[in-house]
């Protein structure tokens, strides 16, 4: 069986990483390849690693509060470049309440807020992939 | 239209795809390989290599935008190790390509070594092949080199770049024996860095110990931070590239990578039908015969 290769980006300008780090360390250690791209991503640089790395999973960490504009904007790029229904696309991050159904109807499939521990991430993620892993 | 054709038509997510289902030998695999074996030649493969954190990432992110800019089609690979516990892998060099990421002309990506010892992965080369019929008139192999990993890259790439810097601590000096013999051209990274000055040096006099080389291996200092001395890097690549076209050692060094890889399939190949074969033989072997006389009569039986 194939890896799960997952892109785990930092979109935003907001200056530190460490939470991300960590993340893809446990997807690491849950057998996934993880693609780390670092901090002061943009929409586009995202969705170019996206298609190019191929990966089942895009996972955005973000604190600066632009997720409102940051996150839609890369579901919409995979949408044109047709290949949105193949990725799951993940938020995570100190994101308030009130926008998670905006943010969810506008294509990201789930929110991690802080309290969510890295295996509940893992296991959402092996069981809502949108490709097979053949 | 197939995943193929779709690359050869420039397609870039189809190209994405292919590199995926040759990573994981997915049926077909072989089938498209085949269709777009002819444009491998097309590209010019440049190898970076050296130490980890000396800045091989940081390098090729500038090296490749020059060429981008310049109107070249490029693609990179970066391969990275696989965990052999949980077969997981972090592939960051992506996070000192900033400056190419996103660039239309740039196409990245990151490989696990899956197993694969040497400092690439299996289908790295093939990966290439891929990318060549995709329309990429240079590709950039980044792998981390320590010891006698560099050996491989130097067998796939026709330009390989041993990057060094100063304050790698013994890293350097371990690898150094095999180093000298596997760079086409040196980057002494880190000119900003104290040390950097005695680690250029030390890499010239290392040269100079051979003294009947065909193409000499330049040596230039870079700060790849700020794109110091890149240029001349790339003028150096250029040179060196310029001498194997020249002297026909190009096309000498392209078949012998084609035999190389031939070689590497026809073992794969072999190998997977000795294990059949040598599975199917429980019986024999729990009843006492030698491994030399089991072995000759099962090449007896199959191969002659
Ligand atoms: N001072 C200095 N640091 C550099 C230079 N080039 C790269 N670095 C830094 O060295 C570290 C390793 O660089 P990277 O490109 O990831 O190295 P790699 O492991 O060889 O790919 C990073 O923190 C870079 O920012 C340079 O020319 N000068
Ligand atoms: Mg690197």
């Amino acid at each position: 069986m194939r890896p799960i290769r997952i892109l785990v980006a930092k979109p935003g300008l907001d200056g530190h990483d460490r939470g991300a780090k960590v993340l893809a360390r446990a997807f690491r250690d849950a057998g996934m390849e993880v693609i780390y791209t670092g901090l002061r991503q943009t929409p586009e640089m995202i969705a170019a690693a996206a298609i190019q790395e191929d990966v089942d999973v895009v996972a955005m960490s973000i604190l600066s509060g632009a997720h409102m504009h940051l996150l839609p904007r890369v579901v919409r790029l995979l949408k044109d470049e047709g290949v949105y229904d193949d990725i799951l696309v993940l938020g995570g991050g100190v994101i308030p309440k009130e926008d998670i159904p905006l943010l969810k109807e506008a294509g990201i499939q789930e929110i991690f807020t802080p309290g969510a521990t890295t295996a509940e991430v893992i296991e959402y993620i092996q069981n809502n992939l949108k490709r097979a892993l053949g | 239209m197939e995943l193929a054709a779709r690359v050869l038509d420039g397609d870039k997510t189809a190209c994405a795809r292919l590199i995926s289902l040759v990573e994981n030998e997915s049926p077909g695999y072989t089938d498209a390989l085949k269709a777009l074996y002819h444009r491998a030649d097309d590209t010019y493969v440049i190898g970076i290599t050296g130490p980890p954190g000396a800045g091989k990432s940081t390098l090729t992110d500038k090296l490749v935008k020059l060429l981008a800019d310049s109107g070249e089609r490029v693609g990179v690979l970066a391969i990275d190790p696989t965990s052999p516990f949980s077969r997981g892998a972090i592939l960051g060099d992506r996070i000192r390509m900033a400056a190419v990421s996103g660039n239309p002309n740039v196409f990245i990506r990151s490989m696990g070594s899956r197993g694969h010892l040497g400092g690439l992965s299996k289908h790295t080369a093939n990966a290439a092949v891929v990318l060549s019929a995709y329309g990429c008139s240079y590709i950039f192999v980044e792998t981390v080199g320590v010891g006698q990993s560099e050996i491989d890259i130097a067998g796939m790439a026709d330009t390989t770049v041993m990057v060094l810097a100063p304050g790698l601590g013994d890293d350097i000096q371990a690898i150094k024996a095999g180093v000298m013999e596997i760079g086409d051209a040196f980057a002494i990274n880190k000119a900003d860095k104290e040390g950097a000055g005695k680690t250029y040096r030390e890499t010239l006099a290392s040269l100079d110990f051979k003294t009947d080389w065909d193409f000499k291996p330049p040596v230039c200092q870079t700060a790849a931070e700020t794109g110091e001395g890149v240029e001349k890097l790339l003028e150096n690549i250029m040179a060196h590239k310029t001498y194997l076209y020249n002297s026909g050692e190009l096309n000498a060094k392209r078949a012998r990578r084609k035999a190389a890889h031939m070689r590497d399939i026809v073992r794969d190949r072999l190998t997977r039908r000795i294990e059949r074969l040598i599975a199917s033989k429980a019986d024999v072997l729990e009843n006492g015969a030698d491994p030399y006389t089991l072995a000759d009569e099962l090449i007896k039986e199959r191969f002659q």
